[in-house]
């Protein structure tokens, strides 16, 4: 199991500003280790983003997202107490769930 | 003259041949392989299915004009048009060109903010497809010091 996220939600006005810190490797496939053999990629494909259990965003990225990948966005109607969710999954089929309150 | 049975007996038959080669949408979350091996902003479009692209004023990116360090440049990427369907970030120059794609809904701001890694200087381009078909863009050249692809 991956380590968890660190996701922080803030509330201003009627909209809620989410900042999600993932831990993860995000391996581009294109470098080398020590013997010269390509490092297989590994990283994050699908990440969704849940307010209350609703799903609010989806997004699929690629190996050039950088390592312990930083993913802002700003989730309309959510307040203070809500629930907001981050869940991802990587090329190799693992997955993390985290989820934060509104503040 | 088919009977209704047959008829009934035989698609599912093809149903379960698709099934088997991977041609039915198994969730909504098809990871578009092809879109994220391309090697060019024309090729990712395509393999997105999205038309051609016009650059906007309405679409804005923030990116630095020099990345010290290739494997960590922030970007942040907007539009204030209605009807956005996704978004995109293009790294022209990187071995894969696309590098995310935010699938918007009307309960978020078509606006995000991402870290990625960038071989070498290159255009960044933040792309909006909208449920209209257009497909807007803007573009910020990104001069890159230590390339964060190799190593």
């Amino acid at each position: 199991m991956a380590d968890p996220m660190r996701i922080r939600a803030q509330a201003a006005g009627d909209k809620a500003t989410v900042r999600v810190l993932m831990a993860h490797e995000m391996e581009g496939g294109q470098r080398k280790d020590a013997s010269g053999n390509i490092v297989p990629a590994w990283y994050i494909q699908e990440v969704t983003a849940t307010h209350n259990g609703k799903t609010v965003l989806t997004a699929e990225w690629g190996p050039a997202v950088s390592k312990n990948p930083f993913l802002q966005f700003v989730v309309k109607g959510a307040k203070a107490g809500d629930k907001i969710g981050v869940n991802w999954k990587d090329n190799r089929g693992d997955t993390r769930s985290d989820e934060a309150t509104v503040s | 003259m088919q009977n209704r049975r047959q008829v009934l007996k035989q698609s599912a038959l093809v149903a379960g041949l698709l099934a088997s080669t991977g041609l039915f949408p198994q969730f909504a979350f098809a990871f578009n392989k092809n879109a994220f091996e391309a090697k060019s902003v024309q090729d990712a479009l395509k393999a997105l299915g999205v038309g051609a692209l016009t650059e906007s004023k309405d679409v804005s990116i923030t990116a630095p004009d020099i990345a010290e360090n290739g494997s960590v440049v922030p970007i942040a990427i907007a539009t204030t048009l209605p009807g956005v369907k996704s978004m995109l970030i293009m790294v022209e120059k990187n071995p894969a060109t696309l590098t995310a794609q935010f699938n918007v809904t009307e309960s978020v701001d078509s606006a995000f903010s991402a870290r990625v890694k960038m071989g070498q200087s290159s255009d960044v381009y933040a792309v909006a497809v909208l449920n209209d078909g257009k497909v807007l863009y803007a573009k910020k050249e990104v001069k890159v010091t230590l390339g964060g692809c190799g190593g």
